[in-house]
């Protein structure tokens, strides 16, 4: 399936390797991506990636996606400049489903990049912040400068409009925020476990010791969504790649409930 | 055997082998690609074909876990071997194609129009090959997505299957329920009457009674027409109706055919099975002896993994991506952040098989899995996918490390 052209409007330096590119569509457009979903990005001539999508301003078309790169195709999307096309299709995936979380509390938990595929979800809270309880965000990142969208977060925090807490493994003489890996922030909240939806994005360990924290405090593996990642090459089911169990990936998930893929998860190799 | 009363419904037909080659002729004429299998390097495989001395007359297939052989046959059917290594996926499926392209420049993404695939008419295709392509069709066309190639190619096919005479010693689509006689999913079905005195016609038990009201008939084709579009392939040919005898000795090759089936695998609650038992140490055993080589994938008719490649070439304004044959038996298969989520054969070897017999109904609400034999005739292991299921069923819920004795 062929993607159709977007172009390059902005361009922001997140960290040493990542890049948030701002794109708007050349004359046709994909469907309003939901909070949760990915695009696969084509950078023309080099390839197409899975990538979240980390804003959406439904109003101008306008997607952003952030992109760490770590390979030949993300390391050519975060190279592009303003003014260039880059390929789009989709959305894809499921959605982390904000608005199932209405009414209660939600727990935000991101590892590294995977604050991505959750900052959309911070967006829609903010904008409808009274339709939630208590919001809280924890962000781990393996070092201040590694992690994304800091001035954004330290926005977030100003605001109080929800409870932000950042972490980093290596901490720098500047750093105000705690140190340690992310999961131990789980243990100092109190949870309110019957109302709290927790939404999870990061490395898969990272996952399996958030979900589990979480779940220690009584929250029901129902309510812990993850976003998993594996390999994809089409995001439409056809490519094989991203299986776990019975499942594609692309499209059963990203975002799934903890209690569907722990039992897959604890299958080493599956 | 189905009794000639409960499937009168299908118009059938006899031609003889004149009869094909002007099924062939007429085929070619209206602008199909003929495509059947031939004999080349001490193999049958399948090749684009004009003429019906082409075909594999007079062979026959030995076929076992790990081995093929050709071997002669004395009886000149043209039709008298199993299936190849060689799959139909080649022409519906092929192993590399243009998924699009386009060219690009600062004004967008200008995609060009997909040149249309060739019109192939299929013959020699088996019942559990038909079986295969129905699976395909699920995996590729019932989808919210589907494949515009294998679309087109599959909505511009003729199938001409033939029902099996001679199953190989790796078949095992009865209890697949997928075989020996194509009932579903062809333009045409073929049944080979090898002619009075000889061959599959000879071995017929006909019944007692029976009319023969055709002594002395020949080398023949029972033709069931099985859609319009097959119907109108034959209209023109010069044909005749079946005889009493013809149906009796198309049924008695039906009916031996199956009952040469002599593998199984018993489907009763596989998924479930294969699934409780991901730590069986069977996995472990049959891990040793696979080489992750993926033949297996390679040969079988249901596998769809790809991967999509660039393949834009030098024209810096020119983009193109591939459709490749993918297989779940390579390391990079499932690679994610510089490793390999599957990186032991044992893991591979698991999720190739749980796929095919296990995951995939919960996919595509079918077995993945069709019978026909082939991933165990080219395994250089041998390694036989029955007997894999088989020796789980057997030790049902066994964990920990294997043991030496196999099963
Ligand atoms: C649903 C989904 C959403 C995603 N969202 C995002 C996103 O928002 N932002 C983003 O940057 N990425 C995201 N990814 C990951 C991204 O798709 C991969 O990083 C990308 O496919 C790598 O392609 P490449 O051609 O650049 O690297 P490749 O050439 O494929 O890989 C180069 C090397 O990097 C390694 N590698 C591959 N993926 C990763 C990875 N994720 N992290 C570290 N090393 C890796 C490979 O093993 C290899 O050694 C997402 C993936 C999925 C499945
Ligand atoms: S798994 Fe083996 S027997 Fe089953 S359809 Fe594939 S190749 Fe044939
Ligand atoms: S099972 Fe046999 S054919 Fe398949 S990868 Fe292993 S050795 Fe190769």
């Amino acid at each position: 399936m062929a993607p159709v052209a977007y172009r390059v409007t902005s361009r922001t330096r997140e960290t040493e390797d990542t890049v948030t590119i701002g794109i708007v569509p050349v004359t046709e457009s994909i469907p309003t991506p939901a909070a949760g979903q990915f695009c696969m990005l084509y950078a023309p001539r080099v390839g197409e990636v899975p990538i979240s999508v980390s804003g959406v301003e439904a109003s101008q078309s306008r997607l952003l996606h952030t992109i760490r790169a770590v390979g030949a195709v993300t390391k050519a999307l975060c190279a592009l400049d303003v003014g260039d096309v880059v390929g789009v299709r989709g959305p894809y995936g499921t959605a982390w489903g904000v608005e199932a979380a209405a009414g209660g509390d939600l727990l935000l938990v991101a590892g590294g990049i995977g604050l991505a595929p959750l900052r959309p979800v911070v967006h829609e809270v903010l904008r409808r912040r009274r339709r939630f309880r208590r919001v809280t965000l924890l962000v781990g990142a393996r070092s201040p400068d590694e992690m994304v969208f800091r001035g954004e977060i330290a926005s977030w925090q100003a605001s109080a409009r929800m409870e932000v807490r950042t972490t980093v493994d290596y901490a720098t003489a500047a750093w105000k925020g705690d140190v340690g890996v992310v999961t131990t922030l789980i243990e100092r909240l109190t949870i309110d476990p019957e109302v709290t939806v927790a939404m999870v994005c990061g490395p898969e360990v990272m996952m399996r010791f958030a979900a589990a924290g979480v779940m220690a405090q009584g929250v029901a593996p129902q309510r812990v969504l993850a976003s998993l990642e594996r390999t994809m090459q089409c995001g439409i089911r056809r490519c094989g790649h991203c299986q776990l169990g019975g499942l594609f990936i692309c499209s059963e998930g990203p975002v799934l409930p903890w209690s569907r893929v722990a039992p897959l998860l604890a299958r080493r190799e599956l | 055997m189905p009794s000639r009363e409960s499937d009168i419904a299908t118009p059938r037909l006899v031609i003889d082998v004149a009869g094909l080659q002007s099924l062939i002729d007429s085929l070619r004429g209206d602008g199909y690609r003929v495509v059947g299998p031939t004999v080349r390097d001490g193999a049958i495989v399948l090749a684009e074909m004009s003429d019906v001395a082409e075909l594999p007359r007079g062979w026959a297939d030995d076929q076992r876990p790990g081995g093929y052989r050709l071997t002669r046959r004395e009886d000149g059917a043209f039709f008298g071997h199993s299936v190849s290594a060689a799959t139909w996926k080649h022409h519906l499926f092929p192993p590399e194609v243009v998924s699009w392209q386009a060219r690009v420049d600062t004004e967008g993404i200008h995609v060009e129009a997909p040149a249309a695939p060739a019109r192939y008419a299929l013959l020699g295709l088996r019942a559990c090959d038909l079986a295969a392509i129905a699976v395909q069709d699920r995996v590729l066309m019932q989808t919210a997505h589907p494949d515009r190639d294998y679309a087109a190619r599959r909505e511009r096919a003729l199938l001409i299957a033939v029902n099996c005479a001679a199953p190989s010693g790796s078949c095992f689509c009865t209890s697949m329920g997928t075989g020996p006689r194509a009932t579903a999913g062809h333009d045409l079905a073929l049944t080979e009457l090898v002619g009075d005195g000889e061959g599959p016609a000879r071995s017929a038990q006909v019944p007692a009674g029976a009319e023969r009201n055709d002594a002395g008939a020949g080398h023949r084709f029972l033709v069931e027409v099985g859609s319009e579009r097959g119907a109108a392939a034959i209209s023109a040919l010069r044909a005749s109706p079946p005889s009493a005898s013809d149906l009796d000795a198309a049924a008695a090759v039906w009916s031996s055919a199956a009952a040469r089936v002599d593998r199984s695998l018993d489907t009763a609650g596989l998924p479930g099975l294969l699934m409780r038992n991901l730590e069986h140490p069977r996995w472990d055993l049959v891990a040793e002896r696979c080489l992750s080589c993926a033949n297996c994938t390679l040969v079988c008719p249901t596998c769809f993994c790809v991967d999509l490649r660039e393949a834009g070439g030098l024209d810096p304004r020119h983009a193109e991506q591939h459709r490749v044959w993918a297989s779940c038996f390579s390391v990079d298969h499932s690679q994610l952040h510089g490793g390999s989520m599957r990186w032991s054969a044992r893991a591979r070897y698991r999720q190739w098989m749980t796929h095919k017999l296990a995951t995939w109904h919960e996919q595509f609400g079918t077995s993945g899995c069709v019978g026909c034999g082939r991933c165990i005739t080219w395994c250089p292991a041998g390694i036989d996918i029955t007997e894999e299921a088989a020796a789980i069923r057997a030790t049902d819920g066994l964990t920990g490390p294997p043991t030496r004795a196999r099963g």
